[in-house]
């Protein structure tokens, strides 16, 4: 079934009248599926994820969203996380003098709560965090320091998909995690991601190369060009983009509109 | 459990007013106003020795000079009025009365604030100021630690006993660190001080256990005006912690505390505080006026005084914890965060004055303000002539909650020497709706997003914090922060 649905979405940012970011997205996502969101720079594909989990620069002039059959744009950002909706962000934010194992204990507890489960004792909390970043290969010895604090750009990047692990989302948005990785760290990342599919998750990996979806197989891909997903087909399509650039997909678009 | 734990109940307390927590309570007060003679009534009340009462006069003789003057020290970044010195009260006997009788008639609200504190149903009774039994636990708690202090040597009593007890111990260092010369506020509680603490700590002892004026129960209801006098012999090591409240006045309450610290040779002082005096009300009404002169000297060599505060209460602060740093490779700390809300006006820092060889201090402040508050850091670093090679890093972090509150930094550096180092850091920031948001996509409210990302930016003082003192710290903070959402 539809686990998120959007229709004819149209944002702009806030304060700026003219300058529509998404014009008319229309894009659906069953639980279970990865899909993969690829596009150039600037075509509004991170202002999707965005939009999506909440952000409050983002005016949403049209069109609707719909999460597991729910209206999702009457949420605040707080309780789309606690319905199951991660965003793995493009820029990882530091908080100076926050322990991961703190942030991390609140924000489980804090889902938990939401979900109707128990609230982990300390000892289930560890055991899980130990756990959970072996299997994504994080450096145990980051869950100590301070949320991304002098974390290097792979690690910040790794560090979400490991919050993603402890968060056991229904819904997990990738903005860009592959972008600034070397080949290990992808791989890395890449082998994280696979683990944690399964069939009552959904995952939507945006992208602007093709390299990472050759280690996360994408059931479909969309191409988006500004603001608006032109194109969707299945893994094959990013193959084609890897080879010949965006440019047909562009020209092809403007074909179809004329 | 710790004094402070002590004051902020009773200043949760307090806030119970309206509903009668409090009952006026049969005490002995003296008239108002301020004059020798009520130096004298104070003195022969306590039932000092004459060379106490001398020193009282003298210091309110210099005291009524500044007055005269117009001496005040209102050189800081604050607002507010002076305060009428000849209409306020100076003694008031310690009640004999228990308020309650039992536990159950204390407020529920109160008990509901113990409870998320966690403190023991006996310390309750103590604290909300229930009839104490004969047998009931504290009372052995204070016993089984005054046997374990006396074991050691260790004289821990109230400023008045040792007084009596101690002549020439506290004869000699009284005022020694803090003259009573020293600033108008300071001669004032050399006047007038009605009690406090005095601890000392023999040559070569370590303290067996932190200090708090908790364990000092049958020293109640000491005043405005306490003193607190700490001695460290050779090789000694003590903690001392405090922590501070008022009840809820319309009026504006002075506070005016002297504290002193010797540390000797290779001994080490600890002083922790958590100050949540009464702030005044939503309207800038009402709130203490802490205004306080504390100063520590490493007098001999390799000793080390540091000083760790949460600065949380009070409609005025205005206090500067110093060390003087005499003795070589003397080591000087001062560990703040000041977190002002509503129309709470705070102006602390510290003075770090080198004058041994290898000295070194650190100095980290982190001020958060919130609605209209103002919040001003302000520091010397002095290093003397003979100060070879001292060494300070200072750094200094302001957090702004709204738009409309202060963060100021004033850093004062004085280097008379070639070979020191001395090294500031400053930073304001805002929280960042980024911050915000990240963790909100984790899913975490609000408030509780703003009480992370504050306890986070305090981090670095709070650890400087005794364990217990940390977790009620921290439990402070947060409940600050739950009016300043929005």
């Amino acid at each position: 079934m539809a686990l998120l649905e959007v229709e004819n979405l149209h944002v702009g940012v806030e304060d700026e009248d003219d300058l529509d970011i998404l014009k008319g997205v229309d894009l659906t996502l069953d639980t279970g599926q990865l899909h993969a969101l690829m596009g150039p720079n600037g075509s509004g594909k991170s202002t999707l994820a965005a939009v999506l989990a909440g952000r409050e620069e983002y005016e949403v002039l049209d069109g609707e969203i719909r999460y597991d059959g729910e209206d999702l744009l009457k949420l605040e950002p707080e309780e789309r996380a606690e319905e199951g909706i991660f965003l793995a962000f493009q820029y990882p934010v530091e908080l100076p003098g926050v322990s991961m194992t703190n942030f991390l204990k609140e924000a489980v507890n804090s889902v938990r709560e939401a979900r109707g489960q128990d609230e982990l004792s300390s000892a289930e909390f560890l055991q899980q965090l130990r756990e959970r970043a072996d299997m994504m290969g994080l450096d145990a010895d980051l869950t100590k320091r301070s949320v991304n604090e002098g974390f290097s750009g792979g690690e910040k990047k790794r560090n979400e998909i490991f919050q993603l692990a402890m968060l056991e989302p229904r819904l997990a948005i990738l903005d860009e995690t592959d972008s600034g990785l070397d080949i290990d760290a992808l791989q890395n990342v890449s082998d994280g991601v696979n683990k944690l599919r399964s069939d009552d998750r959904g995952f939507l990996v945006i992208t602007h190369y093709e390299r990472i979806l050759q280690y996360i197989v994408p059931d479909r891909v969309h191409v988006m060009l500004d603001g608006k997903i032109v194109r969707s087909g299945g893994k094959e399509l990013a193959r084609q983009l890897e080879d010949h650039g965006y440019e047909w997909v562009r020209e092809e678009a403007a074909a179809a509109a004329a | 459990m710790s004094t402070s734990e002590t004051e902020y109940l009773k200043g949760k307390a307090s806030e119970d007013y309206e509903h009668g927590f409090y009952t006026d309570i049969e005490s002995e007060k003296a008239p108002k106003g301020l004059d020798e003679d009520i130096v004298r009534y104070i003195s022969r009340k306590k039932d000092e020795p004459e060379w106490l009462l001398d020193w009282r006069l003298k210091a309110y003789r210099y005291f009524d000079q500044l007055l005269e003057s117009g001496h005040y020290p209102d050189w800081a970044h604050l607002d507010y009025e002076r305060p009428d010195f000849q209409n306020m009260r100076y003694f008031a006997a310690p009640k004999g009365k228990a308020e309650y009788d039992n536990l159950d008639e204390v407020p529920d609200e109160i008990l509901e604030t113990f409870e998320r504190l966690g403190i023991p149903l006996e310390e309750q009774k103590a604290l909300t100021g229930v009839a104490v039994d004969a047998v009931m636990d504290s009372v052995s708690v204070a016993t089984t630690f005054k046997e374990k202090l006396k074991e050691k040597g260790v004289i821990f009593k109230s400023f008045g006993e040792a007084a009596k007890d101690h002549p020439e111990i506290v004869r000699e260092h009284l005022g020694s660190v803090v003259p009573y010369t020293d600033n108008l506020y300071a001669a004032l509680n050399s006047a007038v001080f009605s009690d406090g603490s005095f601890v000392y700590v023999p040559e070569g002892v370590t303290c067996p256990m932190e200090l708090s004026t908790y364990f000092r129960m049958n020293e109640q209801g000491t005043g405005q005006f306490e003193r607190t006098l700490i001695v460290a012999e050779p090789g000694a090591y003590v903690s001392y912690l405090e922590g501070c409240t008022a009840p809820m006045r319309q009026e504006h309450q002075l506070h005016a505390a002297v504290v002193e610290l010797i540390a000797h040779e290779d001994s080490e002082i600890k002083y922790s505080t958590i100050q949540n005096w009464y702030p005044g009300d939503e309207e800038g009404q009402g709130g203490v006026y802490n205004l306080v002169t504390k100063r520590g000297i490493c007098k001999g060599d390799n000793s080390k005084i540091s000083w760790t505060q949460l600065e949380t209460g009070s409609a005025v602060t205005q206090k500067y914890p110093s060390v003087i740093l005499a003795g070589d490779n003397s080591v000087g700390e001062f560990y703040s965060v000041a977190f002002t809300k509503g129309h709470q006006q705070a102006d602390t820092g510290t003075k770090m004055q080198h004058i041994g060889k290898n000295t070194n201090s650190t100095i980290i402040s982190k001020g958060i303000s919130a609605d209209v508050a103002d919040n001003s850091y302000r520091g010397l670093v002095k290093v003397g002539k003979n100060a070879d090679n001292a060494r300070n890093f200072s750094q200094c972090d302001s957090m702004l909650l709204g738009p409309n509150c202060g963060a100021h930094t004033y850093p004062y550096i004085e280097s008379n020497s070639p070979t020191a180092q001395i090294e500031h850091e400053a930073t304001t920031s805002k929280v960042g709706d980024d911050q915000m948001f990240y963790c909100h996509q984790r899913g975490l409210g609000e408030e509780e997003a703003l009480k992370l990302i504050v306890n986070g930016f305090c981090q670095e003082v709070l650890q400087e914090l005794p364990m217990e003192f940390a977790v009620e710290a921290k439990e402070l903070l947060d409940i600050e922060l739950e009016g300043s959402v929005g």
